[in-house]
């Protein structure tokens, strides 16, 4: 165990992890945060908190994560290098651990261009590759970026993202690889809803045992309704839903489209976990938290394993 | 070269609004060849200044001057000629030949004609694009020629966001993923493998972190 995460507990478990998130309102109302919160208490192993998505001000990751960990939910703690210079994520780090927060997300984030401040500067002082890299001497090493001493460094499990769906695809398994160089101990994926293409960059991961040198999480989002995969399909950079996804999801009547969506979302969980090298599952029903729960049932992955935590 | 592109009229006439005599200088390097600031673009906008105030029944004078370089003291002392009776100076170099000519000529106001854009090279006929941030230590060398510091909207140093879609970048289709460029330059070169080496995290002290910058060469200055 390189640190105190549940996730990391479950995970070196064997038995499949499940992860689900929870976005921060956009405003001063920690009884969202909480309402969010309670509608996965018991159904998945630990939730991420995400840093201003879509590039959006919300409540902070941070202040969210705090507020779960006092529900006694294990948050994730994500956190973008768009807003923040390396000083600003690594006083968050130490101040988020104070707040027994153990378990981490380094990204990127989106491009301000496509949320409601396209005006604002973006930081970038890091990558998400070399975010990894911070955190992970910070908790190895206990030492800052800069080199000084951490006193009582931050033990996070570090996470990172993956999106097997962009191009170019042959580079997608090396990116992985820098990745877990870098120091990644968990990844999740971007929605899945191409399969085969998934498969085979799995293939490519397991032909470099990278599978074996870290835990993969692969992501899924329930499909609301059929103007939802449509906008996936066509508008949203890096996603691929095959139009027979589309195809299926037109096919029934507009009453029907969310079970059809969530049937499709077992569907892919059930296919998963034949693919050898997954490791867990990470839900994102983005503000559709309510039916994370039934997900987790119909996939077979509830109860949640007792593994004495 | 530095590229720059002419202010909007409107913001130019409001600068010069107050005054009667105006030096427009224009400079033959940079902006000449992105076709923003030099003779040719100094004769247009002056015609169009004194058209525009005209109408309003202002009889406004300008007198026009194209330097060789105005971000350099030594072309810059050709316009001691040419600031007698002149209300203000208008000039159409980048920010950094504005700056010369404010620090020469204390007491005359200068104003910007055009807005700096920045490091770039003619992608073709008519089109420039960016290409350098003058990051103060250069990555081009372990990059495959590109840099992923200008041409990266995430700024990334390790490879492609998850939103690089077709070669191009996902917050504009018109724009090139610099790391697709750079690894199909890579695989070109027979040098896949570098892409795995991390690059660390920048010192930004050579670039514009460590405040300021400036070059001083103890041989060559005095």
């Amino acid at each position: 165990m390189k640190t105190e995460s549940v996730l990391e507990k479950m995970l070196i478990s064997g038995n499949l992890a499940v992860t689900s998130e929870c976005g921060p309102p956009r405003g001063a109302v920690p009884e969202k945060v909480r309402q969010k919160a309670e509608l996965l208490r018991g159904y998945v192993d630990a939730v991420n908190v995400t840093d201003n998505q879509t590039a959006m001000v919300r409540m902070s990751s941070f202040a969210a994560a705090v507020i779960l960990r006092q529900l006694g939910i294990h948050p994730i703690l994500q956190m973008v290098t768009r807003d923040r210079n390396r000083l600003a994520m690594q006083s968050d780090i130490i101040g988020a651990y104070s707040h027994d927060i153990n378990t981490m997300m380094c990204l990127s984030g989106d491009h301000p261009q496509f949320g409601d401040h396209p005006m604002a500067a973006s930081v970038h002082d890091i990558d998400s590759i070399q975010f990894v890299q911070m955190v992970k001497k910070m908790r190895d090493e206990g030492k800052f970026q800069g080199g000084a001493d951490i006193e009582n460094a931050p033990k996070m499990f570090i996470g990172a993202a993956a999106n097997p769906f962009a191009d170019p695809f042959e580079l997608r398994v090396a990116r992985l690889a820098k990745k877990i160089a870098a120091g990644a101990d968990f990844i999740q994926t971007q929605c899945i809803y191409n399969l085969d293409k998934f498969e085979k960059w799995m293939e490519g991961v397991r032909n470099r045992g990278l599978h074996e040198k870290c835990y993969i999480l692969a992501g899924v989002t329930p499909i609301k309704t059929v103007g939802m995969a449509r906008y996936m399909k066509n508008k949203v950079p890096g996603m691929d839903v095959p139009q027979a996804v589309v195809d299926r999801m037109a096919g029934v009547p507009k009453e029907k489209q969310a079970e059809e969506g969530i049937k499709i979302c077992v569907e892919t969980i059930e296919r998963l976990k034949q693919v050898k090298g997954v490791a867990g599952f990470h839900i994102m029903a983005i503000e559709w938290e309510q039916k994370v729960a039934e997900i987790v049932k119909r996939a077979g992955l509830y109860p949640r394993p007792d593994i004495g935590i | 070269m530095i590229t720059a592109e002419r202010k909007p009229l409107e913001e130019i006439i409001e600068y010069i609004r107050p005054f009667q005599k105006i030096l427009l200088v224009g400079c033959n390097e940079c902006v000449t060849v992105c076709a923003a600031g030099g003779r040719k673009e100094v004769g247009i906008l002056s015609s169009l200044l004194q058209m525009s105030f005209l109408k309003q029944g202002k009889n406004l004078q300008i007198r026009e001057h194209t330097l060789e370089r105005q971000c350099d003291p030594e072309y810059i002392e050709e316009l001691t000629n040419l600031i007698d009776g002149v209300d203000a100076i208008l000039s159409m170099a980048c920010g950094c030949g504005v700056q010369e000519i404010s620090r020469r000529f204390r007491d005359k106001p200068v104003f910007p004609a055009v807005n700096t854009k920045f490091m770039g090279a003619s992608e073709r006929q008519g089109v420039w694009a960016e290409r350098c941030q003058g990051c103060g230590d250069c990555l081009l060398g372990i990059t495959g020629g590109i840099c992923p510091i200008s041409r990266c909207s995430k700024q990334l140093m390790n490879g492609p966001c998850g939103g690089s879609t077709k070669g191009k970048c996902e917050i504009n289709p018109d724009v090139d993923c610099a790391w697709q460029l750079i690894w199909d330059r890579l695989k070109a070169l027979g040098l896949e493998d570098r892409y795995e080496r991390i690059i660390p995290a920048k010192d930004w002290r050579p670039g514009r972190g460590a405040g300021p910058r400036k070059i001083i060469r103890e041989d060559l200055a005095e």
